[in-house]
């Protein structure tokens, strides 16, 4: 569907990643909680925007803080971070590892209705507060409970390495394998050009080598290794949503703003597997919905931002957007046109493997990178956009190809 | 009797120790995993956790708690397995828990000797004292009417002696875990002439389900690990003795300590193993093979007087390092302990003039880190000792002597019949020492 109003994205802000990686990370000194991280993004995009007076409504996309930092009623910590923001209206939303992608849907929704000009939208996520065998019981949250007891104890690495396991049976394990490293090497290259990346300080020079380590099914899980997989992350990013009034209110140049398009979302019943393992087939419908609304075609952008949760979503993810035919997307990243400067450049500053995965943050993160491109904001990690293809996609997924959201953007 | 039926009751004694928590950790974790095979659903396991002091096995029960919790974390995947017929244990958390609470509740806690009348495997691992060790395991040897096997964690008394003495019948082999038991890979297993073949079998099979690696040593006093440590370490003091003549105490501890470190690429200075091992335990288990081994002087008065004046090293409950010969900040040496004024003296007053007259390192030199486990680590070593041996510095001599006596002692536990052969010693010495190079080589003459 054609969206009926004009709709942007502007004043973006990361947080660092922290994590296992960075310098400043000590798992046993204490750390700033969800309320810093909160405040640290929203307050950065207000201070863009002339401040919370100028908000009509918030809108906060979080996973598990209930369990990672017993915390919840999320919409609470708005007033925290500008007195302005008190008695405004406030909603928090979830949707597993897409919420930050349907907190910016729920913002659009609330432009297109006419009953916002201005969102403030945040997602968050802080998960260093426990050990990541803890963390996979609550991350397990993404997925059916009634299949708990039967996963694997690291239970979304569990799944995504079956998926691994059906794709190189169908299509070849070594070259696959390949892909995934090559996968690995682009995220760590893309995210040391950005400061805020989890592996900004990654420093390794074999990237792809190390990372074709053989997988240790006994310790971890059968297809995948540690390198295969995002890291636990915790971070905040926030974007503000506005109308074309909005701009003016707030007195943003275009310019200085992303057009939102169109936008598509799918669901996936939660409680069944998926119907072919190879496939991203809820991407799929979400990514067709979103060029159908936007009236643009793969061959019309000049970056994506895709969820690569694990390598292998990343190279499947490929062929659910349309650049490889199925079975193919292991050659198309192998042969390097997923670089930066290669055909079609997937995730710039590291995506969930590089950049760092705040579950819930994750696609408000892949929004404020997309803004950075393609309003030329993104420092050492920018990529050249050209003229003609002035477009910008992001795909943001909540559990195993369950939940997905995908935005296409536009230079302002 | 199986494996299985060996291990249902179990004694560590002095459980509440440095040694004997780490064994009683190790054994209990062993016994659950048994436990919970389902051929075992019907048998009971119990392991006697036996000391002296209360407090001790209230410390125990903590460590166990915060111990056992680690390992479960590590082997969540294959616990996952063990318990998937537990519909109420859902999460990892749920499985982790629960397998805490399944090794905990094998455990007997007591001060006292009588429930280890039952056991069929008794550890021993109370201080190294002859007299005390023949005391208890006659006194049980005597009660129990199972025909126990013992294991020894004995540092240095010969097998056969404590057999004799406490008439086991053979029932004894010396298995000689290294500290921290539950992270050291290896452990030393010492047989007398009449140890019964079935209890060294047995403690193949046991230490291969711990996944040690061990090394065989012959019944002599010290074995093979502290056959070479208290020579080594021995040395270490003559030479301090040596260069003392001419020159300050703490200056020749340091120019040791750090020959012995960073010219021999060693994880650490050879006085800062013996203060991590503590000056009593040292110069107990010189006592014991000074006295058994006649034909050397295995004997420090220097390390006496320390003791008399109360520098013993060793370590607190929390694992850091207790001051001994050096005094340690977070771990690292700051000072030195001189006898006359008996107080520390800082490092730093006397670091940059000792540097100057050791002179530098060879320039291939890496630090111990950056070679132990390194691909490139033959090259690394032997590059640097061809360069160290055209040194003609004072610390490439020391050095070079140094390498030597440890190359010499190694040799002579071969000779001497204590070790099989050379590769033994040089396993202990990489194993159980963490040295990046055996003692046995080519670097030295
Ligand atoms: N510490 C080491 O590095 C090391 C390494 C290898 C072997 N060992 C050997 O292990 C043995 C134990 O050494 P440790 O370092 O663990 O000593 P430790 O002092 O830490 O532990 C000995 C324990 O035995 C208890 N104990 C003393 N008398 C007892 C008795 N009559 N009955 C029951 N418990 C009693 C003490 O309360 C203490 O808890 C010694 O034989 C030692 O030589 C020590």
């Amino acid at each position: 569907m054609k969206l009926r109003k004009k709709i942007y994205m502007t004043a973006g802000y990361n947080t660092i990643s922290l994590g296992t990686g960075r310098k400043e990370f000590h798992p046993k000194k204490s750390r700033p909680g969800i309320d810093h991280y909160i405040k640290e993004s929203g307050k950065a995009t207000l201070d863009k925007i002339g401040g919370g007076k100028n908000v009509d409504e918030c809108v906060i996309g979080n996973f598990m803080a209930a369990r990672f930092n017993k915390q919840a009623n999320l919409p609470g910590f708005f007033p925290m971070i500008d007195d302005d923001l008190k008695w405004k209206p406030a909603i928090a939303v979830e949707g597993a590892c897409a919420s930050g992608g349907l907190a910016l849907v729920t913002g659009i929704k609330s432009v297109l209705a006419e009953t916002a000009d201005v969102v403030l939208t945040i997602g968050v996520e802080v998960q260093n507060t426990v050990k990541a065998i803890y963390g996979a019981d609550i991350l397990a949250g993404a997925g059916w409970y009634g299949e708990r007891k039967t996963g694997h104890a690291y239970f979304f690495p569990g799944k995504f390495s079956d998926r691994a396991g059906a794709y190189f049976e169908k299509y070849g394990r070594e070259k696959s394998r390949k892909a995934l490293a090559r996968w690995y090497r682009n995220a760590i290259e893309n995210a040391r050009l950005c400061p805020t990346a989890q592996e900004f300080h990654n420093k390794i020079e074999d990237l792809e080598t190390m990372a074709l380590m053989e997988p240790n099914p006994k310790a971890f899980v059968n297809n995948l290794n540690v390198f295969d997989c995002s890291k636990v992350s915790d971070a905040a990013s926030a974007i503000a949503i506005v109308s074309e009034d909005g701009l003016h209110r707030i007195s943003i140049s275009k310019d200085d703003a992303v057009e939102i398009i169109g936008f598509g979302q799918a669901q996936y019943d939660i409680t069944k597997p998926p119907a072919d393992l190879t496939r991203l087939e809820t991407t799929e419908t979400a990514v067709k919905k979103a060029f159908e609304s936007a009236g643009i075609t793969k061959d019309d952008l000049a970056m994506v931002e895709c969820h690569d949760c694990f390598t292998i979503a990343g190279v499947m993810g490929t062929e659910a957007i349309g650049f490889a035919k199925p079975g193919e997307g292991a050659d198309f990243v192998a042969d390097g046109n997923t670089t930066r400067d290669g055909k079609i450049p997937f995730n710039t500053t590291g995506g969930l493997i590089g950049w760092g995965h705040p579950t819930g943050g994750t696609g408000v993160h892949q929004a404020v990178t997309i803004w950075e491109q393609l309003t030329g904001k993104a420092g050492d990690a920018q990529i050249k956009i050209p003229d003609e293809k002035p477009y910008g996609l992001s795909v943001n997924m909540g559990g195993d190809d369950k939940t997905v959201v995908a935005i296409v953007y536009k230079r302002g | 009797m199986t494996y299985v039926n060996r291990l249902q009751n179990v004694t560590v004694l002095g459980a509440g120790g440095k040694m004997g928590s780490g064994i009683l950790l190790l054994t209990a974790m062993e016994m659950t995993d048994l436990s919970l095979l389902p051929e075992n659903k019907d048998k009971d396991f119990i392991i006697n956790a036996v000391d002296v002091s209360d407090k001790a096995l209230s410390g125990l029960m903590d460590f166990l708690k915060t111990q056992v919790t680690k390992a479960a974390e590590k082997k969540t995947v294959i616990l996952r397995e063990t318990y998937k017929d537990r519909s109420d244990l859902i999460e990892n958390s749920d499985i982790i828990k629960q397998y805490v609470f399944d090794v905990m509740k094998i455990v007997r806690c007591t001060t006292r000797l009588e429930p280890c009348y039952d056991s069929t495997l008794i550890f021993e691992a109370i201080k190294e004292d002859p007299d005390l060790k023949v005391k208890i395991l006659s006194q049980i040897v005597g009660n129990n009417k199972k025909s126990p096997w013992f294991f020894t964690n004995t540092s240095s008394i010969p097998i056969h002696e404590l057999d004799e003495s406490a008439k086991l019948d053979g029932r004894i082999l010396g298995f000689h875990f290294y500290n921290p038991p539950a992270v050291q890979k290896l452990a030393e297993l010492i047989s007398s002439d009449s140890t019964q073949k079935e209890v060294i079998e047995f403690a193949l099979q046991y230490a291969k389900k711990l996944r040690k690696t061990i090394v065989h040593s012959n019944d002599v006093a010290g074995f093979i690990g502290n056959g070479h440590f208290m020579r080594d370490a021995l040395f270490g003091i003559s030479e301090v003795e040596r260069l003392s003549e001419k020159g300050s105490f703490v200056e020749a501890v340091y120019k040791i300590n750090k020959v012995s470190q960073d010219f021999l690429i060693r994880p650490m200075g050879i006085f800062q193993l013996v203060d991590y091992v503590g000056l009593d335990v040292c110069s107990y288990i010189m006592s014991v093979m000074n006295s058994r081994l006649s034909d050397q002087n295995l004997h420090s008065s220097l390390l006496d007087s320390l003791i008399v004046k109360g520098v013993v090293g060793g370590q607190f409950a929390d694992g850091s390092q207790k001051d001994g010969l050096l005094k340690y900040e977070k771990g690292r040496p700051v000072g030195i302990y001189n006898p006359d004024e008996e107080e520390y003296t800082l490092i730093s007053e006397f670091q940059e003039k000792c540097d100057k007259e050791l002179g530098t390192l060879p320039k291939a030199t890496l630090p111990w880190r950056a070679v132990i486990g390194n691909p490139a680590k033959k090259d690394i070593l032997s590059d640097h000792f061809k360069e160290l041996n055209s040194m003609k510095t004072l610390g490439a001599e020391l050095a070079g002597n140094y390498g030597e006596q440890s190359k010499k002692i190694a040799l002579q536990l071969v000779t001497d019949n204590v070790a099989r052969n050379e590769e033994d010693v040089n396993t202990i010495l990489l194993t159980g020492f963490y040295h990046s190079y055996g003692p046995i080589n080519e670097y030295f003459k």
